[in-house]
C-alpha cells in the first residue's frame, strides 16, 4: 500500500510494539506528528519540557523495562537538546531509539534554519545512526534502528529524518526478517574458553565476583544467583547492577570502588581471581590501575557481550565473549560446588570493621533519609538517582531487592538524569512507588519536567538532599582544595558555611522548592528535623501526586569510604579525623 | 610500531567520518588512509597505516569491528602482503638539470607525465622505502609540490 514517510513512521512504531513515545514537536517534524494525532489511541505521546528531559525519559522507560525506549524531536536545537541523554544511554548501554527532524534534503548543508548535523554532532555518542534520505529506506531504517538499540550491547540509536522525506510516498513493507551483514553479535561464549575459566574457578581459594550493567541487560540475575551459591563466592556489584543481587544475601558485597564498600574494595586487592560479568573495570571502580588486584596475576576471567570490552584497562586471562546468561549457564555445568569458608571469614571481618555507616545523632543526616526509605519502601520501590552525594548515598544505602529497580547514570555521571528517569521508569511502571533521590543541584537542571509529570499524572516522588551546595564538588574542595569553596554554593555567593550558620536556611534558599512544587501543581514538602523523616516519606507515598520532598540536611556531610582519585583500591580513607 | 589496516566497510555517506572520528576520539594519528570501491559497488575498502601502542592497537581493531559498517579488519601486521603507494612530485627542471633528472626517474622506473620550461611532474608507485628513496635524490633540484594517494596494500595469495 503506498503511505507517506509519516504514516510509514507510525506503522513502524506500531510493528515494534511502541506504546509511548517522548518528545517535542517542531517545524522540521509536523508531518510525522500529524500522524502521531492520529495514532494517539495506540500510541500515548508524551509531551516533555525539555528535549533532554525526553531522551532522559526514554532511558528510565527502557532501564526499568528491558524495552527499547523512544524519543522524538525537531531539527537542530531539538535534536542538540537530546545529545546529552544520547551520551547518557550510551556510556550505560541502555536501549533507546530517538527519532529527529531534518530539514529538506535539498537544504541539508546549506545553513537551512533549525539546521544541526544532527548525525555528525550524534555520532560519537550512539551505537549507529542514520540519515534517510529516500523514503523508500525509511521502513528498513527503523527496522535496523530497534534491531541495532536492543541486540548485542544495548545502546542508543538516532534515525534523522528529512521534513520532504516524511512527506514522501512509496510502497509500504515492514521487513520481518533482518540481516545486517557487518552486524553480528555474538550471544553463546567459546566452550574452550569457558572450560578454561572453570578450571580456573575450581581451583581458586579467595575468588571474587565482580558484576556489572551487563548482567541487567542481559536478565541474568536469577543465574548469578546459582553461580554465586555454588561456588562460594561473594559477589559486588557496581552502581549499574545494583539490584542484581539479593541485597541481604550473605555474600553480597555491595558497591566496589571510590565510593565502595571497603569490604569489596579489599576483596579486589586480595582474592586470587576476577571473575567479571558484564562490567566493564571502569576507573572509578578499580582505582589506581597499577595497583589493582595485585594478587589476581593470571587469574582474571571476563565474560562480556562486547569484545572491546575486553582487555581494555586490565588484561585478561580468559576472555570469554557472549551474553552473560548464557555463559553463565554454561559455565554452570563445568563447575565443582565450592566452599570457601575461610575466604568469607577474611571478609567478614572487613565488614565488621568498617560497613557503610554514618553518625547516629540528633541531626537530620542524608544518609538516614535513604535508610528510611529503603526501609518502608522494602527495597521495592524504583529509585533513580541524581548526581553527586545524593547518588553515592543512594548506591551505599537503598537496598534494592531486584533489577532494573535502582537507576542511576553512571558513565557519563549525568546531573539531571534522575527526575526525568524516574518519570519513564513510572509511566513504565504505573503500579510501582518510584523515587527520585536528588541533589538540591541536580534537581534544577530539568526541573521543568514537574510540568510532565503533573500533567500526566505521573505520580513519582522526589527527594531532595538539599545541602546548600553542589555537595560533591564541595566535598572534594574540602578534602583535596583546603575547604576553598569555589562556586558550590548554591544560595546567594558566600551565603553557605562557614560565614552563614545554616539556621539560616532555608530563607535564603533558591528557589523555595516547596512554593515552586505547588506553583507546578504538586505537592511540596519541607523537613528539617530527624523526626519528621519517617512520618514524612509515609505520608507522602501515601498521596496520589507529584510529591516534592525538601529535606534540609547537614552541609558538609561527607560521602565515606572515598578512594581518592588515582589512588589504590587499599589507600581508601574510611573516616576523616 | 606500523601496522597496515585494511577495512572493508559498506559503501555509504558518513562512514569515513565514522572512522575517522574513532581514531580522532583517541587522539590517534592516522599515517595516511586511502579509499575507494571495490569490485561490489556496495563496498570501500580503506587502507589505514597507523603507528603506535600495541595496545591502544588492538582496542582501535576492535572498535572499528564494532562499527556497524565495517564489514572485516584485516591488519597486515604478520601478514605477507604487497603495500603500493602513488607519489606525484613537481621538481625544478630546467635544460642544465634535465637531464640528470630523467636518468634518476628511469633507475627508480618512475615517469615523468609533464613538462614545462621550469618544472617536471614525476609519477612514481612504489612502497614507502622506494617513494621516500625517490624524494630524497629529487630534492637537492627543488621540490616544489607532491602529492601522494597514501598507502594501499593486499595479501599475497588466495
Ligand atoms: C551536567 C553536569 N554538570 C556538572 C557535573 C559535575 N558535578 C558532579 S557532582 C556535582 C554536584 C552535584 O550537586 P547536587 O546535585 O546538589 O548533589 P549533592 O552532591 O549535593 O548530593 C557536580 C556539579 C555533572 N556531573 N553533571
Amino acid at each position: 500500500m503506498l503511505k507517506t514517510g509519516s504514516e510509514i513512521f507510525v506503522e513502524c512504531l506500531l510493528k515494534e510494539n511502541v506504546k509511548i513515545l517522548f518528545g517535542i514537536p517542531g517545524g522540521a517534524v509536523l508531518p510525522i506528528f500529524d500522524k502521531i494525532y492520529e495514532a494517539r489511541e495506540k500510541i500515548r505521546f508524551v509531551l516533555t519540557r525539555h528535549e533532554q528531559g525526553a531522551g532522559h525519559m526514554a532511558d528510565g522507560y527502557a532501564r526499568s523495562t528491558g524495552d527499547v525506549g523512544v524519543c522524538i524531536a525537531t531539527s537542530g536545537p531539538g535534536a542538540t537538546n537530546l545529545t546529552t541523554a544520547l551520551a547518557t544511554a550510551y556510556m550505560d548501554s541502555i536501549p533507546v531509539v530517538a527519532f529527529t527532524g531534518q530539514v529538506a534534503t535539498h537544504l541539508i548543508g546549506n545553513d537551512a534554519f533549525q539546521e544541526a548535523d544532527t548525525t555528525g554532532i550524534t555520532r560519537p555518542v550512539t551505537k549507529h545512526n542514520f540519515l534517510v534520505k529516500d523514503v523508500k529506506e525509511l521502513a528498513r531504517t527503523i527496522r535496523e534502528a530497534f534491531y541495532i538499540a536492543k541486540t548485542g550491547r544495548p545502546g542508543p540509536v538516532l534515525v534523522d529524518i528529512p521534513v520532504d522525506v516524511q512527506r514522501a510516498i512509496c510502497e509500504f513493507s515492514y521487513p520481518e526478517e533482518i540481516e545486517i551483514r557487518s552486524y553480528k553479535p555474538v550471544y553463546t561464549g567459546h566452550i574452550g574458553q569457558i572450560k578454561k575459566a572453570a578450571e580456573l574457578i575450581n581451583s581458586s581459594k579467595q575468588p571474587l565476583l565482580y558484576v556489572g550493567g551487563g548482567i541487567i541487560s542481559s536478565n541474568a540475575s536469577p543465574e548469578l544467583l546459582k553461580l554465586a551459591e555454588k561456588i562460594h563466592t561473594p559477589v559486588t556489584t557496581t552502581l549499574l547492577a545494583i539490584g542484581s543481587f539479593p541485597p541481604e544475601h550473605p555474600l553480597n558485597l555491595s558497591m566496589p570502588g571510590m565510593h565502595g564498600n571497603y569490604a569489596a574494595n579489599l576483596a579486589f586487592q586480595n582474592c586470587d581471581l576476577i571473575i567479571a560479568i558484564g562490567a566493564r573495570f571502569d576507573d572509578r571502580v578499580t582505582g589506581k590501575l597499577s595497583a589493582f588486584a595485585p594478587k589476581a596475576k593470571g587469574g582474571i576471567i571476563h565474560i562480556d557481550i562486547d569484545p572491546t570490552s575486553i582487555s581494555k584497562n586490565v588484561s585478561v586471562d580468559i576472555p570469554a565473549v557472549g551474553d552473560a546468561k548464557n555463559v553463565i549457564i554454561e559455565l554452570l555445568k563445568h563447575l565443582k560446588k565450592k566452599n570457601n569458608k575461610e575466604w568469607l571469614k577474611k571478609i567478614a571481618d572487613w565488614q565488621k570493621t568498617n560497613p557503610f555507616s554514618y553518625k547516629k545523632d540528633n541531626k537530620l543526616r542524608p544518609q538516614y533519609v535513604i535508610d528510611k526509605i529503603s526501609e518502608i519502601t522494602k527495597g521495592e520501590a524504583i529509585v533513580v538517582t541524581e548526581v553527586g552525594q545524593n547518588q553515592m548515598w543512594a548506591a551505599q544505602f537503598y537496598k534494592a531487592k531486584y533489577p532494573r529497580h535502582f537507576l542511576s547514570s553512571g558513565g557519563l555521571g549525568t546531573m539531571g538524569y534522575g527526575f526525568p528517569a524516574a518519570i519513564g521508569a513510572k509511566i513504565a511502571n504505573p503500579q510501582k512507588t518510584v523515587i527520585d533521590i536528588a541533589g538540591d543541584g541536580s534537581i534544577q537542571m530539568n526541573i521543568q519536567e514537574l510540568a510532565t509529570a503533573v500533567l500526566n499524572n505521573v505520580n513519582v516522588k522526589i527527594v531532595i538532599l538539599n545541602n546548600a551546595h553542589l555537595g560533591m564538588v564541595r566535598q572534594w574542595q574540602e578534602l583535596f582544595y583546603k575547604r576553598r569553596y569555589s562556586a558550590v554554593c548554591l544560595t546567594k555567593p558566600n551565603g553557605c558555611l562557614p560565614e552563614d550558620a545554616s539556621a539560616k536556611r532555608p530563607a535564603l534558599m533558591v528557589p523555595d522548592f516547596v512554593k515552586l512544587a505547588e506553583s507546578y501543581g504538586a505537592v511540596g514538602l519541607r523537613i528539617t528535623k530527624k523526626e519528621e523523616v519517617e512520618n514524612t516519606l509515609v505520608k507522602a507515598l501515601k498521596i496520589d501526586k507529584v510529591v516534592m520532598m525538601d529535606f534540609i540536611v547537614e552541609e558538609e556531610e561527607n560521602v565515606l569510604p572515598m578512594v581518592p582519585a588515582g589512588k589504590a583500591l587499599d589507600e581508601i580513607i574510611t573516616s576523616l579525623a | 610500531m606500523k601496522h597496515t589496516i585494511s577495512v572493508l566497510v559498506e559503501n555509504k555517506p558518513g562512514v569515513l567520518a565514522r572512522i575517522a572520528t574513532l581514531f580522532a576520539a583517541r587522539g590517534y594519528n592516522i599515517d595516511s588512509l586511502a579509499v575507494g570501491e571495490t569490485d561490489d559497488p556496495t563496498t570501500s575498502r580503506m587502507t589505514i597505516v597507523v603507528r603506535g601502542d600495541e595496545k591502544i592497537l588492538e582496542q582501535v581493531e576492535k572498535q572499528l569491528n564494532k562499527l556497524v559498517d565495517v564489514i572485516k579488519l584485516n591488519d597486515f601486521m604478520n601478514v605477507d602482503h604487497i603495500e603500493r603507494d602513488l607519489v606525484l612530485i613537481k621538481v625544478k627542471a630546467d635544460k642544465n638539470t634535465r637531464n640528470e633528472i630523467l636518468q634518476i626517474v628511469d633507475i627508480f622506473r618512475a615517469k615523468i607525465i609533464d613538462v614545462s620550461a621550469n618544472a617536471v611532474i614525476v609519477e612514481m608507485t612504489g612502497d614507502e622505502d622506494k617513494i621516500q628513496a625517490l624524494v630524497n635524490m629529487l630534492k637537492p633540484f627543488g621540490v616544489k609540490e607532491m602529492a601522494r594517494t597514501g598507502i594501499i596494500a593486499m595479501a599475497r595469495g588466495g
